[in-house]
C-alpha cells in the first residue's frame, strides 16, 4: 500500500491530475445539470452521457487560430490568461484533502488562499486592459471593483474562523471542527459573506458583471480566441472547485464524516466525504447560476460596501468578544 | 430602519425561493426531442423540399407553363419549355435554387397541374453550395405526389399522341362549324 | 533557500529597475508586480511568512490593482507613450540619479560594514507572533496607523456621499 504524506510527489501528481480532470469534467456536468434545471438535456453526444464533451471542447479550442488582435497591447494581452489558471492552481495547494492527502501543509494557508484569490483578479484586469477595446476595458474595470471589493469581506469573514480555531492552517481548521463542530453554526454570518463574497471573487454567476454577456459582449475576454480563452474558463472552473472545496474545509468539518458515518480506512472515507461535501457546493453553484439574475453593477457595490462589510465586521467583533470573554 | 429590515429579508426570502422553485425543476421531465434520434411527425401539408410529380400514366405533369417560376418571390425557379413528338409540353430543365428558396409555397398554389409540390421533408442542408441548385432529375419523382388522379392532359382539351379534340374527360366532341346552319 | 534567495533577489532587482525604464504603464505596473511577488519570496526565504504572505495580499493584490485601476481609468493612448519617452531622456534622469548615487553609496557600505550576518529560514516567524508584537510593545503604533486610516474612511465615505 502507498503511504499518503503530505507533499510526496505521488501526492502532487495525483491531485494535480484530479483537479484538472475534475475541472474539464465541471464544465460537462454544469452544461448538464443547467440542462436539466431549466428542464433540458445538455450536451449529451460526445461518448456516454457526453461525458467526453470537454475533450471535445479542448480539441476545438486547441485547433482553432491564436490570434492577437494587432491593435491589442501584446504582452499583458499573452500574460492574462496565464495567470487565472496557475493561480488557482497554486491555492489548491493547501487545500487538505484527507489526513496525509495534500500539497502543501503552510501554516499560512488561509492567507495564501487570500492572497492567490488578490493575484487572480490581475488577469481579468490585463485581459480587459491589453484588449484595447471599449467593452474588454468596461469589464476589465467591473472586475477590478468587483474583486477588489469582495476581497475584503472574503478576508474579513473567514478571520471569525481563524478566532475560533486558533490558526490560519487549513488543517489544523478541520481538526478544531472536528473537537468543537462545524464552524457553520457559530460562523453564520461569516458563512454566508464568505459564500457570497466567493462567488463574487470568481466571478461566477450572478455575480459575472465582468462578462455579462447581455450588456458587454463578454467582457474582459472579448477579444480572446483559441486556448486563451479556453485558459480563462479553465481558470474560472479551477477557482469554482476550489471555492467548493474552500467551504467544506472551513464550515463544514472537512474531510471528517458527519454523522458519524466514517468509511473504514481513514483515507479513504476523508477522500470520500471531502469529495462529496465538494460535489454538494459545485451543485449549490450551478443552481444558483440557474436560478439568480445579475444584479446591477451600482447595486452590487452598494449591497457588499453597505451590508456585506457592516456584517462581516460585526461577526468578527463578536465572535472575538466571545472568545476572549470564554478565554478569561 | 425597520421597513428597510424587513424589505431586506423579504429580497432574502425571495431569492430563496426561487433557488427552490427552480431546483424542483430537477425532477421534471425534459421537454427535448432528440431530433436525429427522434423524428418528429412532420404534417403532410408541411411546406418543404420541392418536388416535380407525375401523372397516374407515369408521364411529366409540368407543362413549363412558367407561372411557378412567375408566382416565386425570391425568383428561384427557372425552367425552359419544350415540347416532345406529341405536342405534349414539358421542361426542357427544370431548376430550382434551393439556396434562394424560401419554402413559402406559392409556386404549388399557382401550379395548374398540379405538378410542383412541396413535401413534409426539410432536411436539405448540404456542405457545397452548388448542391444547393437542384435540376429536374433530382426533383421528378416517379408517383402522383399528394393529387392521385389528376391527370392535366386527360381533362384539358389539347390534342396529344393518343387523344384527339373532344376526347377529354367531360368534353364534347367538336363540333363542325359548317354544319351547324341552321 | 540559499539559491531561492538569491534568484528572487535578481530578479526583484531587473524587475524593479524595468519598471522604471519602461514607457508603457501597463508593462511597467506588470514589472513593478513582479517585483513585489519577489520581495515576497525573499521574506519567504528569511522566514518572514506572514509578512510575505501580507505583502502579495495587500501590495500586490491591493495596492496594485488600484493602479492598474487607474491606469485603466485615464485612458492612455499612444500620445501618453510618447510624452513618456520624451520624459526619459539622460538629460533628465541624471539628476535624480546622481542625487541617488550617495544613498545607493551609504547602503552599500552599510551592507559591506556588516558581517554579522545572520542565517537565513532558520527562525521562522509564525502569524501569532506577529501578532503578539503588534499589540504589545507597537501598540501605540497600531492605534495611530487605525486612526490614520479611520479619518481615510471618514473621508471617503464623505467624498462618496455626493
Amino acid at each position: 500500500m502507498f503511504e499518503f504524506v503530505v507533499g510526496s510527489p505521488l501526492n502532487i501528481v495525483l491531485i494535480l491530475g484530479a483537479v484538472l480532470v475534475a475541472a474539464a469534467l465541471l464544465i460537462w456536468v454544469e452544461r448538464r445539470v443547467l440542462g436539466f434545471l431549466n428542464e433540458r438535456l445538455g450536451p449529451n453526444r460526445v461518448g456516454p452521457w457526453g461525458i467526453a464533451q470537454s475533450l471535445a471542447d479542448v480539441g476545438k479550442l486547441i485547433t482553432k487560430e491564436d490570434w492577437v488582435p494587432p491593435f491589442a497591447d501584446k504582452l499583458p494581452f499573452i500574460v492574462a490568461p496565464i495567470i487565472v489558471p496557475v493561480v488557482m492552481l497554486l491555492s489548491f495547494a493547501v487545500i487538505p484533502i484527507a489526513p496525509g492527502v495534500g500539497i502543501m501543509d503552510l501554516n499560512i494557508g488561509l492567507l495564501w488562499v487570500l492572497a492567490m484569490a488578490g493575484l487572480g483578479s490581475y488577469s481579468a484586469m490585463l485581459g480587459g486592459l491589453a484588449s484595447n477595446n471599449k467593452f474588454s476595458l468596461l469589464g476589465g474595470l467591473r472586475a477590478a471593483g468587483q474583486m477588489i471589493s469582495y476581497e475584503v469581506f472574503m478576508g474579513i469573514s473567514i478571520l471569525g474562523i481563524v478566532i475560533l480555531s486558533d490558526s490560519f492552517n487549513l488543517r489544523e481548521i478541520v481538526e478544531a471542527q472536528h473537537k468543537h463542530g462545524w464552524f457553520v453554526f457559530p460562523q453564520f454570518i461569516g458563512f454566508i459573506v464568505f459564500v457570497i463574497a466567493g462567488l463574487a471573487e470568481t466571478k461566477r454567476w450572478p455575480f459575472d458583471l465582468a462578462e455579462g454577456e447581455s450588456e458587454i459582449i463578454s467582457g474582459f475576454n472579448t477579444e480572446y480566441s483559441g486556448m486563451k480563452f479556453g485558459l480563462f474558463f479553465v481558470g474560472e472552473y479551477i477557482g469554482m472547485l476550489l471555492l467548493s472545496a474552500l467551504i467544506p474545509v472551513l464550515f463544514f468539518g472537512g474531510w471528517y464524516a458527519p454523522f458519524g458515518l466514517e468509511l473504514p480506512n481513514a483515507i479513504i472515507s476523508g477522500i470520500f466525504w471531502m469529495c462529496a461535501k465538494t460535489g454538494c457546493w459545485i451543485f449549490f453553484f450551478i443552481l444558483v447560476r440557474a436560478a439568480l439574475v445579475r444584479p446591477r453593477y451600482d447595486q452590487l457595490m452598494n449591497y457588499g460596501w453597505l451590508v456585506m462589510l457592516p456584517l462581516s465586521l460585526l461577526n468578527l467583533l463578536v465572535t472575538g468578544a466571545v472568545v476572549l470573554a470564554q478565554g478569561n | 430602519m425597520i421597513n428597510f429590515l424587513c424589505k431586506q429579508l423579504y429580497i432574502i426570502w425571495s431569492q430563496l425561493v426561487t433557488l427552490w422553485l427552480v431546483f424542483t425543476h430537477i425532477f421534471k421531465k425534459a421537454d427535448t426531442v432528440e431530433y436525429p434520434d427522434q423524428m418528429p411527425y412532420m404534417f403532410p401539408r408541411w411546406r418543404g423540399r420541392i418536388i416535380l410529380s407525375r401523372d397516374p400514366d407515369g408521364e411529366e405533369r409540368c407543362v413549363a407553363c412558367n407561372l411557378c417560376a412567375v408566382a416565386c418571390p425570391v425568383d428561384c425557379i427557372a425552367l425552359q419549355k419544350t415540347e416532345d413528338e406529341n405536342g405534349r409540353w414539358y421542361p426542357e430543365f427544370f431548376r430550382i435554387n434551393f439556396s434562394r428558396c424560401i419554402m413559402c409555397g406559392f409556386c404549388e398554389e399557382a401550379c395548374p397541374t398540379h405538378a410542383i409540390q412541396l413535401t413534409p421533408d426539410f432536411e436539405m442542408a448540404e456542405y457545397v453550395r452548388q448542391d444547393m441548385v437542384w435540376e429536374k432529375e433530382d426533383m421528378l419523382i416517379s408517383g402522383t405526389g399528394k393529387y392521385h388522379d389528376y391527370n392535366f392532359y386527360k381533362i384539358a382539351g389539347k390534342a396529344i399522341g393518343g387523344k384527339g379534340k373532344g376526347e377529354a374527360r367531360n368534353e364534347l366532341p367538336p363540333i363542325d362549324r359548317r354544319s351547324l346552319l341552321p | 533557500m540559499n539559491l531561492l534567495f538569491y534568484i528572487a533577489a535578481v530578479v526583484s532587482v531587473l524587475s524593479t529597475l524595468i519598471a522604471i525604464t519602461r514607457v508603457n504603464v501597463t508593462h511597467a505596473l506588470l514589472y513593478f508586480i513582479l517585483s513585489l511577488i519577489s520581495l515576497a519570496t525573499i521574506f519567504y526565504t528569511i522566514g518572514a511568512h506572514f509578512a510575505a504572505v501580507l505583502e502579495v495580499i495587500v501590495y500586490a493584490g491591493a495596492i496594485m490593482v488600484m493602479y492598474v485601476f487607474v491606469a485603466m481609468m485615464l485612458n492612455l493612448g499612444h500620445a501618453t507613450i510618447d510624452q513618456e519617452r520624451a520624459w526619459l531622456k539622460p538629460t533628465i534622469w541624471i539628476g535624480p540619479s546622481l542625487m541617488a548615487a550617495p544613498l545607493l553609496a551609504a547602503l552599500v557600505f552599510v551592507l559591506l560594514k556588516d558581517t554579522s550576518a545572520a542565517e537565513m529560514g532558520h527562525t521562522v516567524t509564525a502569524a501569532k507572533q506577529v501578532g503578539i508584537a503588534l499589540f504589545g510593545p507597537y501598540v501605540l503604533a497600531v492605534e495611530l496607523a487605525s486612526m490614520l486610516l479611520l479619518a481615510g474612511l471618514v473621508g471617503a465615505y464623505h467624498l462618496a456621499r455626493k
